[in-house]
């Protein structure tokens, strides 16, 4: 079993047969991460490159660790050391850079289909760190491996997805994800932030908090991306706050044993109250943890083999 | 694949594994500073199995670790087949004890040189010995073994494989016609 293509351009493309790959090799990955010795020499010769067009603390620094921790060469290029602030198009950049022979591109961009892009110039394996409001494949498949190492299983679990749904990436790949894996999701958010025919995804759509979270097993919330908006999509930050912010009194609603998500990086007091970020409901950082893994495996499966 | 022969059966493997329990507790004079690990996936049976015997001859039941070596081997980026990476599970101190390295087949000697890169990310044995159910031979590293449950020479159209009851349902030896000289086994 391998995956199929060259290429992750999203969660959509994959099949439940090679999702479950991509974990179970994250999972054999994480012991790499507890020892003395943080690096295995899989990869080693290889050149990943982090084209990161877009602003990123941990996704890129996360996938730098994965390459560094299989031995591979890692480079990072933003977008203010790149030729790009010099006018130099994806194309060109994309071109020069094969020319150069890495192994493999992870990019990131603030443009939906970026990454697909390269994929159709570029011989070499693209993985996409994140895409405008499109997909962030490696973001769902890390919470997915969380998911199953907190739960033991995806399938049949509530998932509430709460806030900015229309502009998030995270919330696509994740809809695409835990309906492939067998989870009934709920979204939930403002009028103004819900997607016109989001239902036809497969999830349940409401626009109160209370009611996605109720008896969820899962709650995922998400940033407010102010970074996507072109228009003010509700007064202001603290009437957000008011009617979808997880507290401790809400969060009684979800089941017992829930777990609250967040891709980060949070606001505080907006999306999520300080007190369920820090506290035992939240696997926050565990999931960070697992990004790393989750990367790993993703570099192993799509490099190397001549 | 056609088979060829059975070279073991299950009671020639549990003699030759009572043999190699009793040699590794008198080359180590006993079980002071004495660990297995077991090379994913038959090494680790037989690393069960010689930890029982010890236990049973010694009263004692020495640590016992499992090393999957998938993310050392030299072949990785040079072959189509991605091989399934397995769990490494160690949870103890290499520092100063003596690693008996346990796997079912010696070939080549390349699986045991990436299981000693390995082990020497997790620290610094004070020595490891190698014990092997099978030994065929075709060595392309200068690597032996210290306790071999059988020398079976074989030819490289040939393959070794090591059927044990946790995996197979039944404890043989086979010696099967391969084919083609790949050298490829078990």
């Amino acid at each position: 079993m391998k995956l199929s293509k060259k290429d992750l351009l999203g969660i959509r493309d994959l099949t439940v047969e090679e999702i479950n790959l991509i974990l179970e090799t994250a999972e054999s990955f994480i012991e790499v991460s507890t020892r003395d010795i943080k690096k295995v020499p899989t990869l080693r010769g290889k050149t990943v490159i982090n084209l990161f067009l877009e602003a990123s603390t941990r996704t890129r620094t996360s996938f730098e660790i994965a390459g560094k921790r299989l031995s591979a060469d890692t480079i990072n290029i933003s977008s203010t050391t790149s030729s790009i602030v010099k006018g130099e198009t994806l194309i060109d950049t994309a071109r020069n850079l094969e020319a150069m022979n890495p192994d493999v591109i992870v990019i990131r961009h603030s443009a939906a289909g970026a990454p697909q892009i390269l994929a159709r110039i570029m011989k070499q394996p693209i993985i996409n760190a994140g895409d405008g409001a499109h997909e962030h494949p490696t973001q769902a498949l890390l919470d997915l491996m969380t998911i199953r190492a907190k739960k033991g299983k995806v399938a049949g679990l509530k998932v509430a997805i709460v806030g900015d749904i229309a502009h998030s990436r995270v919330a696509r790949s994740n809809i695409y994800g835990l309906t492939k894996m067998g989870a009934h999701v709920t979204v939930a958010g403002p009028a103004t932030m819900m997607p016109r025919y989001i239902d036809r995804m497969g999830v349940t759509v409401c626009y109160r908090l209370e009611e996605a979270i109720r008896d969820a097993d899962i709650i995922m919330m998400l940033r407010i991306q102010t970074e996507r908006q072109q228009e003010n999509l509700f007064p202001s930050l603290r009437e957000y706050a008011n009617y979808f912010c997880l507290n401790g009194e809400n969060i009684k609603l979800a089941k017992d044993d829930v777990l609250v998500m967040h891709p980060g990086p949070i606001n505080r007091g907006v999306e999520i109250a300080p007190e369920i970020a820090d506290g035992p409901y939240s696997v926050i950082l565990d999931q960070v943890t697992n990004g790393v893994a989750v990367r790993m495996a993703l570099l192993y499966l799509l490099t190397g083999g001549k | 694949m056609e088979q060829k022969r059975i070279v073991m059966d299950a009671a020639g493997i549990d003699r030759s594994l009572t043999r190699i329990a009793h040699e590794i507790l008198e080359k180590n004079k006993g079980t002071e500073e004495l660990i297995l690990i077991g090379i994913r996936t038959g090494g680790v049976f037989l690393a069960e199995r010689l930890q029982k015997k010890i236990a049973k001859i010694e009263g004692v039941e020495i640590p016992l670790g499992i090393l999957d070596i998938t993310m050392y081997r030299d072949d990785l980026l040079s072959t189509n087949r991605k091989p399934k990476i397995g769990k490494t599970d160690i949870p103890f101190s290499l520092e100063k004890r003596k690693v008996i390295l346990v796997d079912d087949v010696l070939f080549t000697g390349r699986t045991i040189r990436a299981a000693m890169d390995a082990l020497i990310d997790f620290g610094r044995p004070k020595l490891i010995q190698l014990a092997v159910l099978i030994d065929r031979g075709h060595r392309e590293l200068p690597i032996r073994a210290d306790f071999v449950g059988k020398d079976l020479p074989s030819s490289l159209w040939e393959a070794v494989s090591v059927n044990l009851t946790e995996k197979s349902g039944r404890d043989e030896v086979v010696i099967e016609e391969s084919g083609q000289g790949s050298g490829v086994n078990n």
